[in-house]
């Protein structure tokens, strides 16, 4: 840590297609959310009180949380095994991490029947040690805190170093006689500067303990991810339903961790027009199928165990979604063992999709699909409870769209590759903020 | 493992420590019986009894019917405004008189509702004690006051019986607590048991019940079905049912003895017993990383930059 220019901002427009098109996602779907606090969940979903819980929990909270795993999988590789030429990526998947966790907490206040009770979690009197909603809500919400204070560092350095050239021309735009004065800074904003810098260098010193909190955290709350469902016994397909169930969880979420890393990477490199960064997550690549091996070797071993090796081969809707969860999974890690695969970012992009698409469906066949509450019951998202959970997908790309540009994120390409040095043409990094926007080139 | 190194030290912390734990749950996890059975109340429900009056919905509505409890119920009536026929459990409805008929000669009644489990996977569930059970009656009652409304008891109760109000703005759960607040208190009875014409429900202490239950099937061999059902189903519950019928053409499910809540719980207090692994863990991998980041910071500078 410490040394700055292994991140940059992305430069570029903010206001582009891609932006108004998700913006445009973003207020379908928050105006379903308004018109739910007005009629109720029922009338915007397909929920029943045979299915509780559909989607938003099962996507937006189970599979979300784990889609946004990156930054718990890479510290745990920087941090722990030891990796330091990682380190370039962690704010990449830290921004991911931050939105995924924040948005999946938001949509459990959106999916809360009786949400204005919700404070009852900082009661010590109500709270209820036996539930295991109880420990996830705690941990997810203390992750969510810990996420943002892990990126706080690119935030503070951002605020330490801008010129507020992007306010100024903000108020140009205004009211240009209001600022037709010598431009001089406010006294106001330089120290802005100032504090922003002292409060960067605190922060570094005990950072490393906010790391590894965020190591521990999410080693807990996704583990009880898994445990959450235990308690549906019978209801749960015995496919799915095992006491394993806490450690299945804990590993998938590893190896979605890093899928994700690769999947965005490429992506962003992508979209971006930077060179890929194939070089670090060919490395990420290669733990991959070691960790989706221990997560296949965990499931079969227990249902073998449990005796339950017939019910894969029953060919009914149960054995067809358990045998693409581990065809997609298998698959996607397979693809992976091959050095040639993982040196191809196209090769990386599809494993990487492939195992976030196979890890997730793991998690939607326990929640969703596995779940059985009897006869007569049965549950499909309606239109408008899809369109919600798009609205808060397309928040979380807008916002990292939006972020990258505005601070350090992405990994400065000064380290890795040569020919794109002029970049750097020593232009102080606050100055090439948002200012762009108003600019507009 | 090939090597002994630190990091594959923490291998074996993180996965198979979590495997051995998260293992030993199914193998040795308990019945999960709890509460007094000497003071547990409860109601025995003889379906070979009961006649289909519904009489009993009727007046367990009447008795619930916003009454500044805990939890209240609306009257959902068809057009003519006459007569409330819900389908089915609802948040208008805290027990139902269902009808199985095999043949037209051979049918049975049977009424829903509440459980109140010996040990209840809805109380279990719950993250904020919204869902409480009394630990001398044994009653399982619902504090709306608290509930945040997340569902989660609707997940765990193996017999879908707490209800969700989908269409409000302003939504609770509703399912029976033995009228506790209500007929029980001002009658001493709940108001299903008092009004069934035909005693259908008989209204005591579990263990009495229990007797009774079974002194019936002794008696009367040919009629019933030689199982009391809440007996020992999913660790046993405080609400008895006798029948002609096997059960689960009833729509009452087949379940294990052992509660869900039992395992669940077993397998999160055995991950988590005192607090001790999570700290463990946080201290073990703060030494880790503090080490790597100092060995970082000596090499650091000049290979990274
Ligand atoms: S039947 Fe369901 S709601 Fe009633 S006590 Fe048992 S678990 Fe709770
Ligand atoms: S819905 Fe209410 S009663 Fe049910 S588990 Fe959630 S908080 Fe508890």
């Amino acid at each position: 840590m410490g040394h700055h220019d292994e991140y940059q901002v992305q430069r570029g427009k903010i206001l582009t297609k891609p932006f108004f098109i998700l913006l445009a996602l973003v207020l379908i779907g928050f105006g379903l959310i308004a018109y739910r606090f007005i009629a109720g969940v029922g009338a915007v979903t397909g929920l029943s009180d045979g299915y509780p819980w559909g989607i938003w929990i099962a996507y937006d909270v189970a599979t979300g949380t784990a889609f946004a795993c990156g930054g718990y999988a890479l510290a745990l590789m920087i941090y722990i095994m030891n990796r330091w030429k990682y380190h370039p990526l962690i704010r990449s998947a830290l921004l991911t991490s931050v939105f995924g966790y924040c948005l999946a907490g938001f949509s459990v206040m959106v999916d809360l029947g009786r949400y204005w009770n919700a404070y009852s979690f900082f009661l010590p009197t109500r709270w209820q040690p036996n539930s295991i909603m109880f420990e996830v809500a705690l941990c997810v919400m203390t992750y969510s805190m810990v996420l943002i204070i892990e990126f706080l560092p690119a935030i503070l350095y951002t605020l330490e170093h801008t010129k507020w050239r992007w306010l100024w021309d903000a108020a140009l735009r205004f009211s240009p006689r209001l600022l037709a004065g010598d431009g001089a800074l406010p006294a106001g904003l330089t120290s802005v500067n100032k504090v922003a810098g002292t409060v960067q260098v605190r922060l570094n010193k005990v950072l490393i303990f906010f790391i590894v909190l965020g190591i521990t955290l999410p080693s807990m709350h996704q583990s009880s991810l898994g445990s959450m469902m235990i308690i549906a016994g019978e209801k749960l397909h015995p496919l799915w339903q095992t006491g394993f169930l806490p450690l299945l969880f804990l590993i998938n979420c590893i190896f979605i961790g890093y899928a994700t890393v690769m999947f965005e990477s490429i992506v962003s490199s992508y979209s971006f027009k930077r060179a890929y960064e194939v070089h670090e997550i060919s490395g990420i690549a290669k733990i991959v199928p070691i960790v989706a091996g221990l997560w296949m070797a965990v499931r079969f071993g227990d249902l073998i165990w449990r005796g339950q090796i017939p019910a894969i081969f029953a060919f009914d809707r149960n054995s067809f979604f358990f045998l693409l969860e581990v065809v997609l999974i298998g698959g996607g890690a397979f693809m992976l063992l091959f050095r040639k695969n993982r040196l191809s970012p196209r090769m990386l992009f599809v494993s990487g999709a492939i195992l976030m698409l196979g890890g997730g469906l793991f998690r939607f066949n326990v929640y969703l699909i596995g779940f059985d509450p009897g006869a007569g019951w049965s549950y499909f998202p309606s239109v408008a409870e899809f369109m919600i959970t798009v609205g808060i997908i397309a928040l979380e790309i807008l916002g990292y769209l939006v972020f990258v540009k505005i601070f350090p994120v992405m990994p400065n390409p000064k380290k890795h590759f040569a020919d794109e040095v002029e970049d750097e043409a020593g232009v102080p990094v606050g100055d090439m903020l948002p200012g762009r926007v108003f600019v507009g080139k | 493992m090939k090597s002994t190194s630190r990091r594959d030290f923490l291998k074996i912390m993180g996965f198979t420590g979590a495997a051995c734990l998260a293992g030993a749950g199914p193998l040795c996890a308990a019945t999960g019986r709890e509460g007094d059975e000497n003071t547990a109340i409860g109601m025995l429900y003889d379906a070979t009894k009961c006649v289909g009056c519904k009489a009993c919905m009727s007046a367990c509505k009447r008795a619930n019917f916003d009454q500044n409890n805990l939890s209240y119920e609306h009257l959902a009536t068809d057009d003519d405004k006459l007569w409330d026929a819900p389908k089915d459990l609802s948040g208008d409805t805290r027990t139902i008189i269902k009808l199985y008929k095999e043949s037209d000669t051979r049918f049975s009644y049977v009424k829903h509702s509440c459980m109140h489990c010996t040990k209840p996977a809805c109380v279990s569930a719950c993250p904020v004690k919204a869902m409480t059970k009394d630990p001398v009656t044994g009653v399982v009652s619902y504090n709306k006051n608290i509930c945040i409304g997340c569902r989660y008891c609707q997940v765990a109760c193996p017999y879908n019986i707490p209800r969700f109000q989908w269409s409000k703005a302003i939504p609770q759960m509703v399912k029976c607590d033995f009228c506790k607040e209500t007929n029980l208190k001002t009658n001493g009875l709940p108001a299903c048991s008092e009004t069934c014409p035909v005693g259908a429900i008989t209204f005591g202490r579990r263990k009495d019940l229990l007797d009774e239950a079974h002194r019936r099937i002794a008696k009367t061999p040919d009629l019933y079905v030689h199982k009391v059902y809440g007996e020992k189903e999913a660790g046993g519950a405080n609400h008895l049912y006798l029948a002609a019928f096997p059960f689960e053409k009833l729509g009452l499910p087949v379940l294990p003895e052992e509660s869900p809540a039992a395992l669940s719980e077993h397998i999160q207090h055995t991950i988590y017993k005192g607090f001790i692994a999570p700290v463990a863990l946080y201290s073990v991998l703060c030494a880790v990383a503090m080490k790597n980041k100092k060995d970082q910071e000596k090499l650091g500078h000049g290979e990274e930059e």
